[in-house]
């Protein structure tokens, strides 16, 4: 059964399309690209499957359950990781638990045994000013996953680091989406992390934005080490290349 | 730490030096300007009566400054809910800081009196400013993204407030509320100048009217260093309540 679905979905700011007719499902356990260029309307689709705006048209639905233009059901992750600074990394972590009233000891015990899964070990007590911007992004996540156990909606979390740090994370985030059963709905712009890492992506081009494409990376997970040089992938490549 | 120091001490201690000499030599004459030494001892000898009259002024600047606060907080809270109030009253706000506090002083003796009213009303008055308005520029400040992730995680206004707004308004609460603890003490003395039957301010009118000048310059170190303490107070609760900013600057040092 889908996770998450978007069902033809439009809006239109001051008169001016933005989003037309755009639909996506997301699988369980799946990581699913949406791959476009910026100011096409990525974000704004975001901002409506999380609820904080309303859609001129269409639903989204989660577990089959109509969710649209309500906040609090699926949260997402951004670029800027946006850790509260005044807050050690555990606290951040455990905010959305306290936010739904878990008292303050009983949320750091639930987060405690996530910072081993997620690579934070020893980070509970610091804040985000001491940590560094790929470890940062772990924390953000953590929070993210600490939110909803099973979706979580990336937009371009790792755009801001550099390649070889992203290149680290993009290894990491695989491995603990595994471990955590994770479905993913992942917003980029750049065309190698959207092979590389996802399952299936979506185009969203054109203005309005609109899907123009669907494309299944076949390759099985664990990807291959030299994946991202072999022909298989630069055939994505230029398929992707050809609808944008 | 000492080490930085050192410039802003040798300062004050060649200020001094100077002072003396000048006064010890009789190039201005004593019932002009009392030598330090003569300051130092004026103070020792009024120490009981100084003290005296600094728990009474103490206590409405302490009284003056909570209340102040307290003011300045709920206004600031009320105009950042409501946009309407903060259209409404900023302006208004700004105009009361432009009245000079010597001026509306004696209006509040007419008003409430020669007991302690007057001169709270007077602190609560001239305190509650930089409060209101370091707390409003502070939940300004607040990053619009992080608002929109918490509610996306459904947080309500009050927990947007707790998590987001208020932690962000720190810094500037501070450093408003160094302004105000120093208002406190300078609103103190002023309103009891003014009219009083106790306190520094009420001392120093009497200590003026008898030209004891050095009794005078004992008081007026007296009402700094006592403002000089209140603002320290308010700095080490500043690095107490705010942990990590320290953190920050320790690595940045490095």
């Amino acid at each position: 059964m889908n996770k998450l679905e978007v069902k033809n979905v439009g809006k239109s700011f001051d008169g001016k399309p933005v989003l037309r007719n755009v639909s996506v499902e997301l699988n369980r356990g799946e990581l699913v690209c949406l791959l476009g260029v910026s100011g096409g309307g990525k974000t704004t689709l975001f901002n409506i499957i999380s609820g904080l705006l309303t859609p001129d048209e269409g639903q989204v639905l989660l577990d089959g359950r109509d969710i649209t233009n309500q906040p609090g059901n699926v949260s997402y992750m951004l670029q800027k990781d946006l850790l509260l600074p005044y807050r050690t990394i555990e606290d951040n972590a455990a905010l959305p638990l306290l936010l739904k009233g878990v008292k303050k000891k009983q949320a750091r015990l639930q987060v405690s045994p996530m910072f081993s899964q997620f690579g934070l070990d020893g980070t509970q007590k610091k804040y985000p000013s001491q940590l560094s911007g790929g470890m940062r992004q772990r924390a953000a996540l953590l929070r993210t996953y600490m939110f909803s156990k099973d979706v979580a909606l990336l937009d371009e979390p790792f755009s801001a680091l550099d390649t070889i740090t992203k290149s680290s994370m993009h290894k990491w985030y695989l491995d603990v989406m595994e471990k955590i059963q994770l479905s993913t709905l992942f917003i980029t712009h750049d065309i190698d992390e959207a092979i590389l890492i996802s399952d299936r992506l979506y185009l969203l081009s054109g203005s309005p934005g609109e899907i123009t494409g669907e494309i299944v990376i076949k390759e099985p997970k664990p990807r291959r080490e030299d994946f991202n040089l072999t022909a298989e992938f630069m055939e994505y490549k230029r398929k992707i290349l050809s609808l944008l | 730490m000492l080490r930085r120091n050192i410039p802003s001490v040798t300062a004050v201690a060649a200020l001094l030096i100077i002072w003396q000499t000048v006064s010890a030599t009789g190039l201005i004459p004593s019932f002009m300007l009392p030598s330090p030494k003569e300051v130092i001892i004026a103070f020792v000898s009024e120490f009981p009566s100084l003290l005296e009259n600094s728990v009474i002024t103490l206590q409405e600047a302490f009284i003056g400054l909570f209340l102040g606060v307290s003011v300045g907080f709920c206004v600031a809270v009320l105009m950042d809910t409501f946009e309407v109030l903060y259209k409404a009253f900023y302006p208004l706000l700004v105009i009361t800081q432009t009245i000079p506090s010597v001026a509306i002083a004696p209006l509040l003796v007419l008003w409430f009196g020669y007991e302690m009213l007057p001169k709270i009303v007077l602190i609560v008055i001239s305190t509650f400013f930089p409060v209101t308005v370091g707390l409003l520029d502070g939940f300004r400040s607040a990053d619009k993204d992080t608002i929109g992730l918490l509610r996306s995680m459904g947080a309500n206004r009050t927990q947007i407030f707790r998590y987001i707004k208020f932690p962000s308004a720190l810094p500037q609460l501070f450093s408003g509320l160094k302004i105000a603890a120093a208002y406190s003490v300078v609103g103190a003395v002023i309103s009891e100048w003014l009219g009083g039957f106790g306190g520094l301010g009420v001392y120093m009118t009497r200590v003026k009217k008898a030209f004891a000048f050095d009794k005078m310059f004992a008081v007026i170190f007296l009402i700094s260093a006592i403002s000089l303490a209140l603002m320290a107070l308010v700095g080490f609760a500043e690095k107490k309540c705010m942990p990590y900013r320290n953190i920050s600057e320790k690595e940045k040092n490095k």
